[in-house]
């Protein structure tokens, strides 16, 4: 087990995933520690992605697909009949691999999450913002600017503000699909230092074509290949010693 | 109510929403038979669609709508023959020639051309066409087979184009950057290669423009002359179905054998244009799949 | 290649463009031509009192008052039933229906009702709301059938509209923990909103030039009194052309009015339509996503 038990917060049980016929994920069982950054690391099509979204449900939105096994959060499993996704999806955030702010203001983007799940009352939602904001390292540059519209915003603001949105609802995971694929190295690196800061309020699980990405910011890392979970340890091991050869193939360039 | 509840019920309601259309269409039916179906208590099926006389006003009535049906096909073919081409080559025209800013221009000219109310058409027809027909060739009326053909074919010609330069357009790219790099001319890519793949989309926009022009009635009502006898050259008169129910429905006393005729004659008209967009909705859909068409 | 065999490919290219442009072309002028036309002789007969005034003398004089308020509340009842139906059955078809036997049934029903000619929208109009329903001729059976007639329109400017929204906008809404319902609510319609409200300008125009569905369930031959109620019979600009022009007093006398009155409907109807067609084109320009 590379996981220390009574820290785990979220863990998937051989858990198989088919869109249609096809299947994209095969007996997946893995776990997460919380105030950790994990790292899914993998070429294109290894499913990566689609793990991270079964982790907030947002799988559901796709027609024809069907999921095998548990996913459990906090103990309990999130594909149970009366578990409302709504509610899955208030605790676990999720950031998207180009930014998306909603074409409404920086205000409005911030607060809309939190409105809807019934925060009211100009006070806690300005403080809302402004704690987002900060958390989210954007709230110096925007401050002024928070009645204008957010798609004005360059794209490495966009994506920060979209973190700010995602906080906003005080999640306690935090799902990262490819949030620096879109961003310059700038941008990107802002961001990189803003998941090590996080970490200590969330948990973080990220999607990463960028294995240096992978290597800097996480603490755990998973190694994916045509589906299935190949390889999973602390960071730091993967990348000196992995004991998979098809790990060691993918971080040293053979493939992918 | 919990949330899931309540969205099940939102999704529900919703749903009810989007079956008014088939309620719609059933309505239709339903109204059409109980106001035309009792016709057939007193006249034949047979007698009315192939009777040769159309004498409602007459003792004793005679309701036979042939000359009717063949007067609305009649202006429909050769409305559609005019559109055709012009339709066709116009929709080439905006998806693979103009300029950029032509394009824009052509295209709202399309969408205004479908937007003058069919009663400002037959006006025109009336007032223009007409005339200058009856001069031209001396005729002794210019409203005619010809005319209600011209003016129709300017409705169906929007349909046709807009639909055709969507196929036309959706060809993909490869395609056409293929038949390039063979050394073909762009005549020869476009006749060769987009039209024919475009083809299914084509062939909806056709079927689509004559269901336009068959249904089409103040058209036909205003310029096609009103004759209700079979036409022996393309200079007679005609009487269209649509041209005939709203020309004679005022006139015709409630719940009268007349007044079930035109019903009946609604319900004729309603199953044809219901044909051609049954058949429209397979073609487009039978090809969709695929990608393109081979018709 | 030999040099005949590439000029005569190189005639057959000039032919073949020279016929495309020649298409695209006799359409530009058939509209500028008929619009042309229109307003050379109709303009003359527009005045202040020409649409403020109703008909005279067995309507050989006076204005088209009583149909431009007429077509007003016709088109304005239309949009009032057709606009609601096609947006939530829109919103039903691009955001809940998965692919399946129902869809599909629903789809070739809406494919279906926009083929049906507009004078068996007339009969069913009367079949349906006149007698059935014993409406009366009237603005409220008026504008049910010509909202009806609409509503496919309707329906595929709104989807259009909706599918433009981009999914990541939904797929953040969804993953803040806000319900599919709110989603559609607060952030799907109002990014759609500009594109269905231009499709549905579209319908306007179309429904304020319609003749035959309103020949038998709402417009009178003449009335000169304004409505005051839902259940009056009233005068419309297409039925009152058609009127003039086939079955005036004197029709020949009468030529000045139909041109004015033909103007003023076209004013009308393609006014609309231009409206819709450049907010489309900001739109797009504007369009950020």
């Amino acid at each position: 087990m590379v996981n220390q038990e009574d820290r785990i917060i979220i863990r998937t049980e051989n858990v198989n995933f088919y869109y249609g016929e096809f299947q994209a994920l095969t007996d997946v069982s893995m776990a997460f520690e919380t105030n950790r950054v994990t790292a899914l690391i993998g070429p294109s099509g290894c499913g990566k992605s689609t793990l991270l979204r079964l982790l907030n449900r947002m799988n559901d939105l796709i027609d024809g697909c069907r999921v095998e096994g548990r996913i459990l959060f906090e103990g309990r499993n999130i594909y149970e009949p009366d578990v409302d996704p709504v509610e899955v999806r208030r605790r676990i955030g999720m950031v998207f691999q180009k930014p998306n702010p909603f074409p409404k203001s920086i205000f409005n983007n911030i607060t809309y999450g939190p409105r809807l799940a019934g925060v009211s009352g100009k006070a806690d939602l300005e403080a809302l913002v402004e704690r987002s904001l900060r958390q989210a390292v954007l709230w110096d540059e925007v401050k002024d600017i928070l009645g204008q519209s957010a798609m004005m915003l360059s794209g490495g603001q966009q994506q920060r503000l979209c973190i700010a949105r995602a906080l906003a609802m005080k999640p306690d995971i935090l799902l990262m699909d490819e949030p620096t694929s879109a961003l310059d190295p700038i941008s990107t690196a802002k961001i990189e230092e803003l998941i090590e800061e996080l970490k200590k309020t969330y948990t973080i699980i990220i999607v990463t074509h960028n294995m240096q990405q992978a290597a800097r910011v996480s603490d755990f890392t998973g190694f994916f290949y045509l589906g299935k979970m190949i390889e999973f340890n602390v960071t730091e091991k993967i990348f000196t010693k992995p004991d998979m050869k098809q790990t060691e193939d993918y971080i040293t360039g053979r493939f992918g | 109510m919990n949330r899931k509840q309540k969205e099940a019920v939102i999704r529900a309601v919703f749903f009810s929403f989007a079956l008014v259309s088939i309620l719609i269409l059933g309505l239709i039916v339903v109204s059409l038979f109980r106001e035309g179906l009792p016709l057939f208590r007193q006249v034949s099926v047979k007698d009315f669609l192939f009777g040769m006389e159309w004498y409602p006003t007459y003792d004793p009535p005679s309701f036979g709508i042939w000359p009717l049906i063949v007067g609305s096909v009649i202006v429909t073919v050769l409305a559609t023959l005019i559109a055709i081409p012009i339709g066709i080559l116009t929709a080439v025209y905006i998806a693979e020639v103009a300029p950029p800013l032509l394009k824009d221009v052509f295209k709202s000219v399309i969408e205004l051309l479908a937007g003058l109310p069919s009663v400002v058409l037959g006006f025109f027809g009336m007032v223009v066409v007409a005339p200058w027909l009856q001069d031209t060739f001396d005729l002794p009326t210019g409203l005619n087979i010809v005319n209600a053909s011209l003016i129709l074919a300017l409705m169906a010609v929007p349909t046709i184009a807009s639909i055709s330069e969507d196929a036309i357009y959706a060809v993909p790219r490869e395609y056409k950057e293929a038949s390039y790099a063979l050394g073909a001319t762009t005549h020869e890519t476009i006749l060769r290669v987009v039209i024919p793949s475009a083809l299914s989309g084509i062939s909806t926009a056709v079927i689509l423009g004559m269901s336009r022009a068959i249904g089409e009635t103040m058209v036909v009502l205003m310029v096609a002359g009103g004759a209700a006898a079979i036409p022996e050259s393309l200079f007679d008169s005609v009487r269209p179905m649509p041209a005939s129910i709203a020309a004679e429905m005022g006139e015709a006393p409630f719940r009268s054998l007349h007044y079930q005729a035109l019903f009946a004659t609604g319900m004729v008209l309603f199953f044809i244009t219901l044909a051609f967009n049954l058949v429209a909705d397979y073609i487009s859909n039978k090809f969709k799949e695929v990608g393109s068409g081979t018709l | 290649m030999t040099t005949t065999a590439i000029r005569y490919r190189y005639i057959k290219q000039t032919v073949f463009f020279g016929l495309v442009r020649l298409s695209a072309f006799i359409l530009a002028l058939a509209l500028g031509g008929i619009l042309a036309y229109i307003i050379v002789h109709g303009i003359s007969a527009l005045s202040w009192e020409f649409v403020t005034q109703p008909p005279r003398e067995a309507m050989t004089k006076g204005g088209i008052m009583p149909a431009i308020v007429g077509t007003f509340y016709l088109t304005v009842g239309a949009i009032a039933v057709g606009l609601p139906l096609g947006i939530v059955s829109a919103v039903y078809l691009t955001e809940y229906a998965r692919q399946g036997p129902v869809i599909r049934v629903i789809r070739i029903g809406i494919n279906c009702l926009a083929g049906v000619p507009s004078v068996v929208f007339g009969l069913f109009g009367l079949g349906f709301f006149v007698v059935m329903l014993k409406f009366g001729s009237s603005i409220l059976a008026g504008s049910l059938t010509l909202g009806f007639l609409i509503l496919p329109t309707i329906i595929g400017a709104s989807e259009e509209a909706l599918k433009s929204v981009p999914q990541t906008f939904r797929e953040a809404s969804l993953a803040l923990g806000v319900s599919k319902w709110q989603t559609i609510l607060r952030i799907v319609l109002p990014t759609a909103l500009p594109g269905i409200l231009t499709g549905s300008i579209l319908g306007l125009g179309r429904a304020a030039g319609e003749t035959a569905p309103i020949m038998f369930t709402a417009a009178a031959f003449f009335t000169a009194k304004l409505p005051t109620s839902v259940f009056d019979e009233v005068m419309a600009l297409p039925y009152h052309i058609y009127v003039l022009a086939t079955a005036g007093t004197n029709i020949e006398e009468t030529r000045p009015l139909q041109y004015g009155t033909v103007l003023v409907l076209i004013l009308l109807v393609l006014g609309i339509d231009l409206v819709a067609i450049l907010i489309r084109a900001t739109i797009r320009r504007r369009k950020k996503w």
